[in-house]
């Protein structure tokens, strides 16, 4: 029944988009409902009471909190479908050591990309750099991270390909000259429905950025 | 007969993160090798094996090399299935990785600043520190183990609490884990290094109080957590 499966998210969050990929790709159907960061609503607030962050997947009544585990969750749970990690416990090892490297690295230093100015950006942006050559030297010529089928690294990291435009625009680099196969994959997985039906255009983002600058008061 | 198994433990004794592994595969009966790193002049064999991070632990397995100490307990608990450390239901397994990564995430951080800062950067640490001990013990309640019955991956994953929190808070002369506050984690504390397994494998108490205060300049100059 898709009511048994609910998904506490906001539309232009990466860390939802992995979620909503996920699911799609197994061929899940889910309730999304919106949340506004505002004002959250009582079954947020209920379902994830220690972060009271999205995204949350309810199933069955019971919650499931932070994105790469409930991508786990739903790989584990939706088995007959397209697997998301490998079998094996090392390949396991490796996609989980990658996944944690962008859930580490790319949203932290990203932030500071259009968050800070002068030097503090300067040094963000030399970091960034450096985070998109260590992801194109580990995808090599390789199709998706997983290899010829696509899986847990790159739903980790494809959201955050909507936001390179903005990334490269408050940076002053560019991401497709740094890290031309990483750019090349991504546009890879947008041939992927899973992936196209998710992501928003990167100047939409571009556009929420700069909302969201002028709130911190971000020249 | 089955070809001999190679596993290394690239490791630091005084450190809970290889502490954890170290644990898990003693758990499942794995013989392994310690090879201690001296973290002031890396083997090549470490850099090697996490050129990412640079950091300990890394096991090392029939030549393959796995980094970060949860990543090691999920590939530890996949491969040898005896005593498995996670639950068998999705949303089991769910709960123990969140709450495994609110240790990491936010509880050993927390606890760390608290000891190292000082005036109102102290109070607001030790504030958060409290906020997340508090948010454990309930979680643990009444039961024995936060795995149940058994010893599992969030209780492997909060053994910073049963003793490095207790040496760190008498080192920095502050306090923080008690049992009025914080009653279940405290229970927890006692029954954790009482069982044998763990008695095996933990750094001797009085060791970790003497390298904790002989680096303690160093560490309130940095508040780096190698140390």
């Amino acid at each position: 029944m898709a009511e048994a499966v609910v998904l506490l998210d906001v539309w232009v969050s990466p860390f939802g988009q992995r979620c909503r990929i996920a699911l799609a790709e197994k061929g899940v159907a889910y309730e999304y409902k919106e949340e506004d960061l505002s004002n959250k609503s009582p079954m947020l607030l209920q379902a994830n009471p220690v972060h009271k962050k999205i995204p949350v997947l309810i199933h069955d009544g019971k919650p499931v909190c932070e994105s790469l585990v409930i991508v786990q969750y739903i790989d584990e749970v939706w088995s007959d479908g397209a697997p998301i990690l490998p079998a094996d416990p090392y390949a396991r090892a490796q996609a989980r050591f990658w996944g944690d490297f962008v859930d580490k690295k790319i949203y932290e230093c990203g932030t500071r990309l259009w968050k800070l100015k002068g030097e503090a950006l300067q040094e963000a942006k030399k970091e960034f750099i450096e985070i998109l050559k260590v992801l194109e030297a580990e995808l090599g010529d390789r199709k998706y991270f997983g290899g010829d089928a696509f899986g847990y690294v790159d739903i980790a990291l494809v959201p955050f390909f909507a936001w390179f435009y903005t990334y490269e625009t408050c940076g002053g680099f560019s991401v497709e000259a740094e890290a031309p196969k990483l750019v090349a994959w991504g546009k890879r997985c947008m041939e992927r429905e899973s992936v196209s039906q998710t992501l928003y255009d990167p100047l939409k983002v571009y556009e929420f950025v700069g909302f969201l600058k002028k709130k911190y008061g971000v020249e | 007969m089955a070809e001999a198994e190679q596993v290394k433990v690239l490791r630091f004794w005084a450190s809970p993160w290889s502490f954890r592994v170290e644990l898990a595969l003693k758990l499942k009966g794995v013989p392994h090798e310690k090879v201690e790193e001296d973290l002031a002049n890396k083997s090549p064999l470490l850099l090697a094996s996490n050129p990412i991070h640079k950091k300990i632990p890394v096991l090392l397995h029939n030549g393959k090399a796995i980094p970060e100490s949860l990543i090691i307990l999920e590939y530890i608990d996949e491969t040898w299935t005896d005593n498995p450390i996670l639950p068998k239901a999705p949303h089991e397994r769910g709960m123990a990785r969140f709450w495994s990564r609110f240790i990491d995430d936010k509880c050993v951080g927390a606890c760390w600043m608290s000891c190292w800062t000082e005036g109102e950067t102290q109070q607001m640490f030790m504030e958060q520190a409290r906020a997340c001990l508090r948010i454990l013990d309930d979680e643990l309640g009444g039961r024995r183990f936060f795995g149940g019955e058994s010893i599992g991956l969030v209780d492997i994953s909060a053994s910073f609490f049963a003793l490095w929190l207790g040496v760190l808070q008498e080192v920095a002369g502050i306090s923080l884990i008690n049992g009025e506050e914080f009653p279940n984690l405290c229970r927890w504390i006692e029954g954790f290094v009482a069982s044998d397994v763990v008695t095996e494998c933990l750094p001797p108490r009085d060791k970790l109080l003497a390298v904790f205060q002989s680096k303690k300049q160093a560490i309130l100059a940095t508040k780096s957590m190698v140390y």
